[in-house]
């Protein structure tokens, strides 16, 4: 898309305020409405917005894919191991109680932001993930046959 | 009686986007239709007040799948194949299940009612216990990461599994490829 000079400029623009948006989404869940499974796609929608625009090298050298794919992994790894470290410290599992005893509601706070963060990175690195699998394809298409 | 009318407004507005997905045989205009559909149905989903939802409708489906699907369409055909077969059996299998389903609705408790099932079982216990325990005003995010949390792992390894599926599907015959072309040289 070289000469799609407006796409480009708004795209530059539009990158930042989106991927601002997801971390506003993703740590004000538990006030406003969103949380981990929104805010992962906000954050994949901006990459993916990059990708299109500027092509799928520019945006591999940004977000390269061998760490989309741990990501996958590790959203889950934080979530079950937030419910593993409650039942080391002799609570049942995924009962945020554990992480502050004296003030369970602030426990509740911690264990809710590690488990909204597991789900965010997880979704974000299964959509990126999929975009590039599909994009890596070819044939490319030219911009006259849609 | 503004709200009977909006929803009028965009259920109506729902179907004719339906009807032309049916009608149009250029795929680009499906995909972009079907992003459409997504964002009506969010607007619907405000209109219930369940912004939670309305969100992700919006995100994901009019979003992501848009994405996905001009991917898909990039990789496969740019128009629909003319079907030879009569339409007739599909279309009475459409209105009879539709039918079923708008039989199954006549039992259902009317909208916001107090004493419908789902709002009497725990519910109550977690409108009150999501402020006096968890003290998180978005009920709907202290249901799906503390009282749920459970749901939401198994949740989120849907995720992880759909996106190693799609990846082991993808992925693995673009390598493949590359490794016969290197062969090939």
């Amino acid at each position: 898309m070289h000469h799609h000079l407006i796409l480009r400029v708004v795209t530059k623009m539009l990158v930042g305020a989106i991927i601002l948006f997801a971390f506003y989404v993703q740590f004000h869940g538990d006030f406003s409405p969103g949380g981990g499974f929104q805010a992962g796609v906000i954050m994949a929608v901006a990459f993916i917005l990059y990708g299109i625009v500027f092509g799928l090298n520019k945006v591999k050298q940004v977000f390269p894919p061998w760490l989309v794919h741990k990501m996958i992994a590790l959203g889950v790894l934080l979530y079950a191991g937030t419910g593993v470290a409650s039942l080391f410290l002799g609570y049942s599992f995924l009962d945020y109680d554990a992480f502050n005893p004296h003030h369970p509601s602030h426990g509740q706070h911690w264990g809710i932001l590690a488990v909204e963060l597991g789900v965010g990175i997880t979704v974000t690195g299964v959509m990126v993930a999929i975009y590039y699998a599909f994009a890596n394809r070819p044939p490319p298409m030219k911009d006259e046959d849609w | 009686m503004i709200e009977t009318l909006i929803n009028i407004i965009l259920f109506a507005m729902l179907v004719l986007t339906a009807l032309a997905v049916v009608r149009i045989n250029h795929l680009f205009a499906v995909v972009m239709l079907s992003g459409v559909f997504s964002l009506l149905s969010a607007l619907l989903f405000v209109t219930l007040d369940a912004v939670d939802v309305a969100f992700t409708e919006a995100a994901v489906g009019a979003g992501i799948s848009t994405v996905l699907m001009l991917g898909t369409i990039a990789l496969t055909a740019r128009t629909q194949k003319k079907s030879t077969r009569s339409g007739m059996v599909p279309f009475i299998v459409v209105v009879v299940t539709g039918a079923a389903l708008v039989y199954g609705t006549l039992d259902m408790p009317d909208f916001g009612d107090p004493n419908a099932p789902a709002s009497l079982h725990v519910a109550p216990e977690y409108m009150i216990g999501s402020i006096k325990d968890i003290d998180v005003p978005n009920v709907v995010t202290s249901i799906l990461a503390s009282y749920r949390g459970y749901d939401t792992l198994g949740e989120t390894a849907v995720v992880f599994t759909a996106g190693i599926g799609v990846l082991a599907l993808l992925s693995g015959l673009s390598r493949r490829r590359r490794e016969d072309e290197e062969e090939d040289v």
